[in-house]
């Protein structure tokens, strides 16, 4: 049923963080290996060797630039996939019931057999979380690494999404942002997490943590290097170096 | 957005294949039931356009073979109550046919297939009224710029009908003409309103980095391309844009106008009502491909093409 469930009490979740992230895209292809052999079909690639590879990734990294009126840049490397919103517009516009959020824990997902692939969950995520598989012809999307989270067969430390078990800055945390004691909870509240494009109305549930301000440190002040240059222009050298100036000049 | 053929073609022909069936219940509700030449004709042409719109829309599908299953989620998504009224309009329409053809006078089957159509069309247009990510066609007045690009489509067609079996000009391409200059009205108001609004989603607002300063994409995800960039990336050209417009205008809008016009003053009444056709909707596909090509999508405020 492609209406959405009354708010689950858990929302499982990722919080990314701006600050930590070093843009390795690590997460981005520890996603793509997992999914591959994962939930549903595996995520297609099309002339992967050719002139004009494309692929249907489901975690993509970006890297943006900040600028201020005055003073330096700053660059901030942007992991983005599902944020597995509450008002998910994608889940009530799919026409066949393919698109659904599960009641129980949040997580958005697409049942694959379902799906005709008319590609108007894309055209209603502003995140663009969704890409149509370009072999399979059917949508795909962060899981949140469901074949894993709740995988018993698995070692507990591996129970997390494929993203955040990989990334190797620490960037990428998981867990339920429905309830306000849990560690990642805690985190958004003590860094100010954020919404993406809050006004699209969506309501993510994954929260994004601000680079931190970085720290300004005073410049010393140096003398002039170009006015001494010139004054050392005009001295006089003395020594071997004096007799071999003037032998010179004389030539 | 990428402008894909067979949903340029759906929206002309299934709007005009509505708007025809509507303009034949209208007739028949106010006891004039289409009979004889009109008809058949008027029902071909129906049923055709429609069913045709309905079958294309089908071609941009990834599981075409699959399209039965979208018409099980009425209660949330447009889309699926666009086929859901598809087909119950057809159905009614095809009862209103059958009416009609054993003598009867349709009034009350007639008036159900225009409500029906017009619902129908309204439908369709909410698929893209709907998505807040594409700020152009959020507009409220999206519904009522294909309604009437509806109605007038139906309107042209019925008077040309007419004239083409009875002759003479009269009050229909009179009608038609007014219904034209209305739709045209409608489309360029939501012209312009698209083209005022301030962008509802911005870069900054897209990372939330705006208190950092101006935002800008400094390196892709990927050198190549991506699904996201072939099917919300497409953009045509502002000068392009202008021409289009201009075009659009001049093939759906002067020109039928001016032939309708003619037309109901009984200046070679069929061969005008005609060229009004073939203009009007020739002119609705440069508009509706302009309706994809020249609609921007939030998530290209990632992409440095906002």
């Amino acid at each position: 049923m492609t209406s959405l469930p009354a708010p689950s009490d858990v929302k499982l979740g990722l919080v990314i963080d701006l600050d930590t992230c070093v843009g390795c895209h690590a997460c981005v292809i520890s996603c793509k290996e997992w999914n591959t052999g994962g939930y549903g079909a595996a995520l297609g690639d099309q002339d992967a060797y050719g002139d004009a590879p494309v692929g249907a990734f489901l975690n993509r990294v970006h890297t943006f630039e900040a600028k201020p009126e005055e003073g330096p840049a700053a660059v901030v490397h942007f992991p983005k996939s599902c944020l597995h919103c509450e008002d998910a517009p994608c889940v009530t516009v799919c026409p066949t019931g393919a698109s659904y959020k599960r009641a129980e824990d949040g997580i958005v997902l697409v049942n694959e057999d379902a799906c005709i692939g008319c590609g108007l969950c894309a055209w209603a995520c502003p995140y663009g979380a969704r890409e149509m598989d370009p072999v399979e012809k059917v949508m795909k999307k962060c899981t949140l690494c469901v074949d894993r989270i709740y995988n018993e067969n698995i070692p507990e430390e591996d129970r997390v999404p494929s993203c955040v078990r990989t990334c190797p800055a620490g960037a990428r945390h998981f867990g339920d942002l429905g309830d306000p004691d849990s560690d990642i909870s805690q985190l958004v509240e003590t860094r100010g997490g954020f919404d993406l494009m809050p006004e699209q109305g969506t309501k993510p549930v994954n929260k994004y943590l601000p680079p931190r301000p970085k720290t300004v440190t005073p410049v010393p002040e140096l003398p002039d290097l170009t006015d001494l240059a010139a004054s050392r222009a005009e001295e006089k050298a003395d020594g071997f170096f004096g007799w071999l100036d003037r032998a010179l000049e004389k030539l | 957005m990428h402008p894909a053929y067979s949903i340029i073609f759906f929206t002309v022909s299934s709007g005009a294949g509505f708007g025809l069936l509507a303009a034949l219940g209208l007739a028949a509700f106010f006891g004039l039931p289409p009979l004889g030449v009109v008809y058949w004709a008027g029902f071909i042409l129906g049923f055709g356009l429609s069913g045709a719109g309905l079958i294309s829309s089908t071609f941009h599908l990834g599981h075409p073979e699959r399209a039965w299953r979208a018409l099980s989620q009425w209660r949330s998504s447009w889309l699926s109550r666009e086929g859901v009224l598809a087909i119950a309009t057809l159905a009614v329409a095809g009862v209103f046919a059958l009416i009609l053809l054993i003598g009867g006078a349709g009034q009350i089957w007639g008036l159900l297939t225009a409500i029906l159509s017009l619902v129908t069309v309204y439908s369709t247009s909410m698929i893209y009224g709907q998505l807040k990510t594409v700020q152009r066609w959020s507009q409220s007045l999206t519904p009522v710029m294909f309604l009437s690009f509806a109605l007038a489509s139906g309107a042209l067609l019925y008077a040309s009908l007419r004239v083409i079996a009875y002759g003479g000009g009269g009050i229909l391409p009179t009608l038609a003409a007014l219904l034209i200059f209305v739709a045209w009205g409608v489309k360029l108001l939501w012209w312009r309103r698209g083209d005022e609004a301030p962008a509802l989603s911005t870069p900054e607002s897209a990372t939330g980095l705006g208190h950092m300063g101006r935002v800008r994409m400094l390196e892709a995800p990927h050198t190549g391309g991506n699904y996201l960039l072939k099917e919300m990336g497409y953009k045509v050209a502002r000068k392009h844009q202008a021409k289009l417009r201009q075009i659009a205008i001049a093939l759906g809008g002067a020109l039928p106008l001016v032939a309708t016009l003619l037309a109901s003053w009984g200046v070679l009444p069929g061969l005008f009502m005609v060229i009004a056709v073939l203009a009007f909707l020739g002119g609705l596909l440069a508009e509706r491909w302009l309706f994809f090509a020249e609609a921007e999508h939030a998530v290209m405020t990632y992409y440095n093409r906002g």
